[in-house]
């Protein structure tokens, strides 16, 4: 047990710097090409957005915002007129400084809370926001009453009876002679 | 048998009256949030007459329909004949707002294409469409880009709001409007309209 | 006339179906093995029906005979051979009739392998295998016959919708119905214990493998589709919490509480009338999921053209049989009870709550994905309920499962000592934390989510190393390799498929946070730069297909001085359908993917290209494909052929006695 306790911790630890090591490689690129699209040269391609930052912002808030002709797509993912026009609309109000409260404000007082994907916490949502949490403490309390039960259950037949509990701590403490109506097997 | 196992019976049943209302149901109509409140203003160019505009508040004092059209809107010729009869006995004011009629248009390229390039041609597109199958309209209006579409919330051509009196936007009909759907809900809620007002 | 034999062998399918599913229940209720014994023919003659009516259809769409619906519908002459095949299941009425032939060939499969098992049990499991049969069979031949013709037949077809045009398609639907309708064993094995009243270890054990290999098939269609929306959707999103997504997860949600609940009846017996619920519950939600997809109810994606009087036949049908089992279950499980006995701390509770999580799991995404159609019937307005929504709730739900995960394996069966299996596994939990943190921090993106999903990870791969560590220092004397051997399959199916889960994990926390992307308009000889790589565009030629006109660039792609690959991602319009489609190009590699799709063509020669870097991304189907080859391992184990055998000479002796 105390070499394991040693033990254990430095294989741990030995794993983690395997794992940490593996990762940089994946992490440098990222770092390098802000570098990179910051050199100007002469054969690099331009961007489509003139600001990359802003076109990040609008692809984040266009993922939440749902269109409304497709079947079941984000205006980020479909191609839709609507859904340009509005993908646009939402770039115009972030590039005139705009914040994503309002932009979002701008489309649910024209298109209702269908066009959010995270519906809004409201009355009509309470079940929906509550009810996982819900399920998951009736969840967690049904099965901790279930067995809770069990094991009285348990307790009950194959246990021993507090009589018994007592006697056999009087025995190991040498305080009783074990007597024939305690039967020693049991403690 | 016991009460608890018959929860998950109980819960299913549930789930299962939802599913047969929801049959009933068209899952892609949504509902205008703009029901009630006031129509947002606009002014844009007319068709007539490119060279003057309508703003929204020269139909304040009467109750009205904004029918949104355009010449490749398919669904809009299905309800054209209808707006022509409605006019032809003068039962409510229609306007039109002819939607995005030139980059509306999937079959056309417009990639670089200057505005006073296109609008000219929309208005072009949209005169003819009316000398085709009738002039219902008032007037008709241009969104070019359909900033005014999207301020009225419209996802599909054709759209009709009916506006009241004071410039509420008081009910929305998506897609054509049919002979039932003129009867039954927008006469009767125009009549109330006007009972009102 | 081939469609006309297609047609008429469907109809003989259900009669078989209609027998298969009345005279061995019949048989099993009297006791006359004469009846019961009609089972297993009726089943076979059943199968072959369906595959002689499977052919036909597939024979009317490679001939191109137009003149069938179907065919005419959604294929073409110019389609590729391989797509016409897979065009029959590319809509509505040939998928169902795909989903009818896995059924049958899943109930082969039981006729086949139950040998072992009691007449009278094998009796009722395939009467209702034959029930589920008969309700699909008339769906198929009331309201969507595949065989339908019209008159004059078409010139030319209209063909298969683009988006089904590749390779993912040929074998994601197969695999996903597959694991579907496979659950409707383990649901006809609950049903048989219920009518028979007897239910105990040996019958969770002959469950067991049924419900681990659909779990298997159904895990490996999930992991096909969203790598087919990975490549096929051009902006590299793998899932997207739609309806029809969701209606395959929830099953596999419970299929996976299933076989672990089952392994707590199997040992102790115990949570009987549990685990037979979790039965019932992963087979409705697959056929719930089939009303879904086929029933307009609610928008998605992947729907297929609906109609109302279909929602309304599936409805009844779903009301039926889901009505009939929770009734039964109901009238029942109440007389099942008892089982033996386990402590708190148990690997028997560990397993249990795990239930509990990834059953509230499934019920959730259910809530999330019917919540709109709930509000819309109340007349209380119309929401979305999107990723968004989804990721908020299910990271806190399955963060405790991945952690409990690990630490079941840890306690013993029956009774443990909570304070020292704690002290075993406190290093490695601590550990994981700082990996956590270290490795967010390490790749410069301190996010909670990053943190939490690394720290999770890190918890899974270490914790399953000294699982294995203490599994084989656990077996004193002997050497290594004997210590090793002594290990059973179904341990290593067990450890590989939690080690998938981390695997899997490492790859949605490292694309999540670290994906980059660039569009750019590039001419020839143009250059972009994204994450250490240089793209070289080298223009666009024309690729046209057999039944598409494609524009195709050529991409260079260079590490520093390293040329790494000629990536060519094609822009496609599909003639038919005048539908545009874009083919992405991928380099995959095992720690990063890199991804070019092609847009459109802004001026001559200049052409809209967007760019991804997407780090780890293959690790989230190297994690599903381990957790796939764990289910296949848990099934290899010995034990199931040994007590097989052993069960067989005991139920022939108890039948020639």
């Amino acid at each position: 047990m105390q070499v394991d306790v040693v033990v254990k911790p430095l294989r741990t630890i030995a794993l983690a710097m395997l794992l940490a090591a593996a990762l940089p490689t994946a992490a440098q690129p990222a770092a390098a090409s802000t570098a990179a699209q910051g050199a100007a040269s002469a054969d690099l391609a331009p961007t489509v957005a003139p600001d990359p930052q802003l076109e990040a912002d609008v692809q984040e808030l266009s993922h939440k915002l749902r269109c409304l002709v497709c079947q079941n797509q984000s205006i980020a993912e479909s191609n839709a007129p609507l859904a340009v026009d509005l993908r646009d609309q939402v770039r115009e109000q972030l590039a005139s400084g705009r914040s994503k409260e309002d932009v979002v404000d701008y489309l649910v007082a024209r298109y209702g809370d269908f066009v959010l994907y995270e519906p809004p916490l409201k009355g009509a949502t309470l079940l929906l926001w509550g009810g996982p949490a819900l399920l998951l403490f009736g969840g967690a309390g049904w099965l901790v009453l279930r067995l809770r039960r069990r094991s009285s259950e348990l307790d009950a037949t194959a246990g021993l009876s507090a009589t018994e509990r007592t006697r056999a701590r009087e025995l190991l403490a040498g305080r009783a002679q074990p007597s024939s109506e305690s039967p020693e097997s049991r403690s | 048998m016991k009460a608890k196992f018959l929860v998950p019976l109980l819960l299913f049943f549930g789930l299962a009256g939802f599913l047969a209302f929801g049959l009933t149901l068209n899952p892609r109509e949504v509902p205008s949030p703009l029901i009630d409140k006031p129509a947002p203003n606009f002014k844009l160019a007319r068709i007539d007459d490119p060279a003057s505009t309508f703003a929204l508040e020269e139909m304040r004092g009467q109750v009205w329909l904004l029918n949104v059209w355009a010449s490749w809107c398919v669904a809009c010729r299905q309800e054209h004949p209808l707006l022509v009869r409605m006019a032809r006995q003068k039962l409510v004011p229609v306007v039109g707002l002819n939607y995005k009629e030139v980059r509306g248009d999937g079959a056309l390229n417009v990639r670089g294409m200057a505005l006073e390039a296109e609008t000219a041609l929309a208005v072009e597109r949209a005169r003819g469409w009316l000398s085709d199958h009738g002039d219902p309209y008032v007037l008709s209006v241009l969104d070019v880009d359909g900033r005014v579409g999207i301020d009225f919330g419209v996802y599909g051509v054709p759209e009709t709001f009916l506006i009241d009196a004071e410039g509420r936007i008081r009910y929305k009909h998506i897609g054509p409007i049919t002979p039932d759907s003129l009867q039954q809900v927008i006469m009767p809620k125009v009549e109330e309209l006007r009972r009102a007002g | 006339m081939i469609p006309e034999l297609g047609h008429f062998s469907l109809v003989l399918a259900l009669v078989l179906a209609l027998v298969q599913a009345v005279v061995p229940m019949v048989g099993a209720s009297r006791n006359r093995f004469a009846l019961m014994a009609v089972g297993r023919p009726a089943a076979q003659g059943q199968f072959f029906f369906i595959l002689v009516s499977y052919v036909c259809l597939t024979w009317a769409f490679i001939q191109s005979d137009f003149s069938v619906q179907l065919a005419a519908s959604n294929s073409h002459s110019a389609t590729p051979l391989m797509y016409k095949i897979t065009g029959v299941w590319g809509n509505h009425e040939g998928s169902l009739l795909l989903w009818a032939m896995s059924l049958s060939l899943w109930t082969v499969a039981v006729t086949v392998f139950s040998s072992h098992l009691p007449e009278a049990f094998v009796a009722r499991v395939l009467g209702v295998l034959g029930w589920v049969s008969v309700g699909f069979l008339s769906f198929l031949l009331v309201t969507s016959n595949p065989f339908d013709r019209i008159l004059p037949g078409a010139g030319e077809g209209r063909d298969l919708n683009p988006l089904l045009q590749d390779p993912g398609m040929i074998i994601h639907p197969p695999l996903l119905y597959m694991g579907y309708v496979g659950f409707s064993v383990a649901f006809a094995f609950a049903i048989a214990a219920l009518l028979s009243g007897r239910m105990d270890a040996a019958w969770a054990r002959w469950s067991r493998p049924w419900t681990t290999v659909a779990w298997v098939f159904l895990t490996a269609g999930i992991a096909v589709g969203s790598g087919w929306a990975y490549y096929e959707l051009g902006w590299g999103g793998w899932w997207f919490w739609d309806p029809v997504e969701n209606a395959s997860f929830m099953p596999w949600l419970l299929g996976t509480a299933l076989m672990h609940s089952l392994a707590v009846t199997e040992k102790r017996g115990a949570f009987r009338s549990w685990t037979v619920l979790l039965a019932i519950s992963a087979f409705s939600l697959s056929l719930l999921g089939t009303f879904i997809v086929r029933s307009g109810v609610i928008t998605s994606v992947h729907a297929f053209a609906t109609d109302p009087k279909r929602g309304l036949f599936i409805l009844a049908l779903l009301v039926i049989v889901i009505g009939v089992s929770l009734l039964l279950y109901a009238w029942r499980a109440p007389r099942l009870g008892g089982g033996g006995s386990f402590s708190f701390v148990s690997r028997e509770t560990a397993l249990l709550g795990n239930n509990v999580l990834l059953s509230v799991a499934s019920a959730s995404v259910l809530l999330g994905t019917t919540y709109p159609l709930f509000l819309d019937a109340l007349g209380m307005g119309k929401i979305s309920v999107g990723p968004p929504y989804f990721e908020a709730v299910f990271i806190p739900l399955m963060t405790p499962v991945v952690v409990l995960m690990m630490f079941g394996p840890f306690l013993r069966w029956k009774d443990d000592d909570l304070v020292a299996a704690v002290r075993k596994v406190a290093p490695t939990f601590i550990a994981s934390a700082v990996i956590g943190l270290g490795t967010a921090y390490a790749v410069d993106h301190v996010t909670w989510r990053t943190v939490l999903g690394l720290a999770l990870a890190a918890w899974v791969v270490l914790a399953s190393v000294q699982l294995l560590a203490v599994r084989i220092t656990d077996r004193a004397g002997a050497g290594l390799g004997a210590r090793l051997r002594s290990i059973t399959a179904s341990w290593w199916g067990m450890w590989l498929a939690h080690l998938g889960v981390g695997v899997f994990i490492i790859g949605v926390t490292l694309v999540g946070s670290l994906n980059t992307n660039l569009d750019v308009k590039m001419r020839d000889g143009q250059r972009a730069e994204l994450a250490g790589y240089s793209f070289t565009f080298r223009g666009v030629q024309d690729a046209d297909g057999p039944n598409y006109d494609a524009a195709r660039a050529t991409i260079d792609v260079r590490r520093g001085e390293l040329a790494i690959a000629t990536l060519t991602p094609e822009k496609r319009l599909y003639r038919a359908q005048g539908m545009p489609m874009t083919e992405a190009s991928i380099d995959i590699g095992p720690f990063r993917d890199v991804y070019v799709s092609l847009g459109e063509e802004i001026e001559d020669g200049t052409w809209i290209v967007s760019i991804y870097y997407k780090p780890f991304i293959s690790w989230i189907w190297l994690g599903c494909t381990l957790m796939a080859l764990g289910g296949v391992f848990a099934v290899a184990d010995r034990r199931y052929r040994r007590l097989a055998v052993r069960e067989t000479t005991l139920s022939t002796q108890q039948r020639t006695a």
